[in-house]
């Protein structure tokens, strides 16, 4: 049932005129555009690709993590730890991520760079890297925006429904693992989705601070072979698929629960 | 088993801040009996039923399931809290409560709702806890609907879906808070009917409701609550054939 509708609604006369449009731009730009650096580039773009990904991949996924219990203070408290979880996410939403990777790369690094102990650690052959303090800034930034997202998803879980829950017997852990937690991530995916995009967008950043992720690999090959466009628009192209991707999956992800609210 | 009571009320206080909603209610129900409570609004009805499973803590009094006292110790609010958490939980978990929002879990199907507590709670096996389900959805009569998320069902048919995730944990007694208040009046007859059912059936229940007909005809006791007191008790027949109180009376009048 779903794949003859699927086919239905992309055969309508304005989806074929715009997908006629598209092609007729991407033979235009094959054609006469520069494109013979490209098999040469491809092994690091790929690596580029994937230092791209992965930093999207971790600081979300850790980023997550921490919004967790971010978000779960500012419900429940207790209160120091409310106010502390507030003020941090009120402070890295209210600054440029720029600012604050800037601020852990050439502060926290040089600050490290000063203690002996810390230099002759196992961590420092990690911490006179840039990735690190990359990581640790696209991640921080994560948390605090989606603790705020599920702050008022926790929030918003229908009191009722955890009533019911207690009412059966369950612990409090069972109620948040069966119940709340699952009830609350759903209410926030559809912001979720939109954060992980915005996430994307921020990874390019990452490049001030001499990690070589995707941006970093083309505006190298931009300096190298002299083409203005050529390497931004592949750029394009290859930001475009993955926000495709993920917003196609999490859709997906979405829709296998219809809860209706 | 034990021969005691399935639910013993002593001189129940609940104060909310400076509201006082209980003011002093026993009760007691036996294995079997229909309990209506009946009474106006505001006057702890609610209260009355959420302090049975410990939803609300009392401020004083002793509550006992099938003789077995909730263990409490005094709270900083100046009233009671349970002393041992695990107690309630294993407590509740043999009672049944059925709100008047059915409460079901929208993340949930139909047959998931009803097996989550027998899983999760009692531990019980997931395929006996799906066999098990399936009876009791059958008996409620949505046999059809295991699949079911409960967005998709009315409203009468989501209440039957949170009783039958009541039967499914075989509680000592189920706990009604007005189960058909919110619901489209030509849906009030199916839930009702599977009311019935259990009372037919010897199910000890507490029933909070506003359907006076059904209340006469299913309970074996009635309960009339004034202002946090029960001001009368009977059966059936004493409290809406010759009710006593002039309260009573002008609140029988009132909604019948
Ligand atoms: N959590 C609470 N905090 C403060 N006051 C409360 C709380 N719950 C109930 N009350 C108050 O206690 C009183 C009794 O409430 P309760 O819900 O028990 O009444 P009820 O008899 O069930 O009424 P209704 O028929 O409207 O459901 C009401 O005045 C209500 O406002
Ligand atoms: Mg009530």
């Amino acid at each position: 049932m779903e794949n003859p509708t699927l086919l239905r609604r992309m055969m309508m006369p304005h989806r074929l005129i715009m997908a006629a449009m598209a092609l007729a731009g991407l033979v235009a730009i094959i054609a006469t555009m520069q494109w013979d650096w490209l098999p040469a580039a491809l092994p690091r773009l790929w690596q580029g690709l994937q230092v791209t990904l992965a930093m999207l991949a971790g600081s979300v996924v850790t980023g997550f993590m921490l919004a967790l219990p971010l978000a779960l203070f500012q419900v429940m408290g207790p209160s120091p730890l409310r106010w502390l979880s507030l003020g941090f996410c009120t402070v890295i939403r209210g600054t440029p991520l720029l600012l604050q990777l800037w601020l852990f790369y050439f502060g926290l690094g040089a600050l490290f760079a000063q203690f002996p102990e810390i230099r002759e650690s196992w961590a420092w052959p990690y911490l006179r890297q840039a990735w690190p303090y990359g990581f640790l800034a696209l991640t921080l930034s994560f948390a605090a925006y989606q603790g705020e997202v599920m702050r008022g998803a926790f929030t918003g879980v229908p009191h009722g429904e955890l009533e019911a829950a207690r009412a059966v017997g369950m612990s409090p852990w069972l109620v948040f693992r069966r119940v709340w937690f699952p009830r609350a991530l759903h209410r926030a995916l559809p912001t979720l989705s939109g954060e992980i995009i915005l996430q994307l967008k921020s990874t390019p950043l990452i490049a001030t601070i001499t990690v070589t992720d995707l941006y970093a690999v083309t505006t190298r090959i931009r300096q190298t072979t002299l083409l203005t466009y050529e390497p931004l628009l592949l750029l394009v192209a290859i930001y475009l698929c993955l926000s495709a991707i993920l917003i196609v999956g999490l859709r997906w992800l979405e829709n296998r629960i219809p809860t209706g609210r | 088993m034990n021969d005691q009571p399935a639910i013993v009320i002593r001189d129940l206080h609940k104060r909310f801040g400076d509201l006082q909603v209980l003011k002093g209610v026993s009760l007691t129900a036996n294995a079997g009996e229909v309990i209506a409570i009946i009474g106006g609004s505001g006057s702890g009805k609610s209260t009355l039923l959420r302090c049975i499973n410990m939803l609300e803590h009392p401020t004083s009094g002793h509550i006992a399931i099938q003789g077995e006292a909730y263990a409490m110790r005094p709270s900083r609010a100046g009233g009671l809290q349970p002393a041992d958490r695990r107690q309630v939980q294993r407590i509740r978990a043999q009672l049944g409560m059925v709100f008047q929002n059915f409460n079901l879990w929208p993340h949930r199907t139909v047959l998931e709702n009803v097996t989550e507590a027998p899983v999760h709670v009692l531990g019980v096996p997931r395929d006996q806890a799906i066999a098990r389900a399936r009876q009791v959805l059958e008996r409620v009569g949505l046999g059809e609907k295991l699949q079911t998320y409960p967005v998709h069902l009315s409203g009468g048919q989501q209440q039957r879906a949170a009783i039958a995730r009541v039967l499914a944990i075989d509680p000592l007694a189920i706990l009604f808070d007005e189960p058909t208040s919110a619901l489209d009046p030509e849906l009030v007859g199916e839930v009702l009917g599977v009311i019935r059912d259990l009372a037919d059936e010897g199910r000890t229940m507490v029933l909070v409701t506003h359907e006076m007909a059904f209340a006469r005809d299913v309970a074996s006791r009635v309960i009339y609550l004034r202002d946090g007191r029960i001001e009368e008790e009977g059966t059936p027949e004493q409290l809406f054939g010759d009710p006593q109180s002039a309260h009573l009376k002008q609140f029988i009048r009132s909604v019948m």
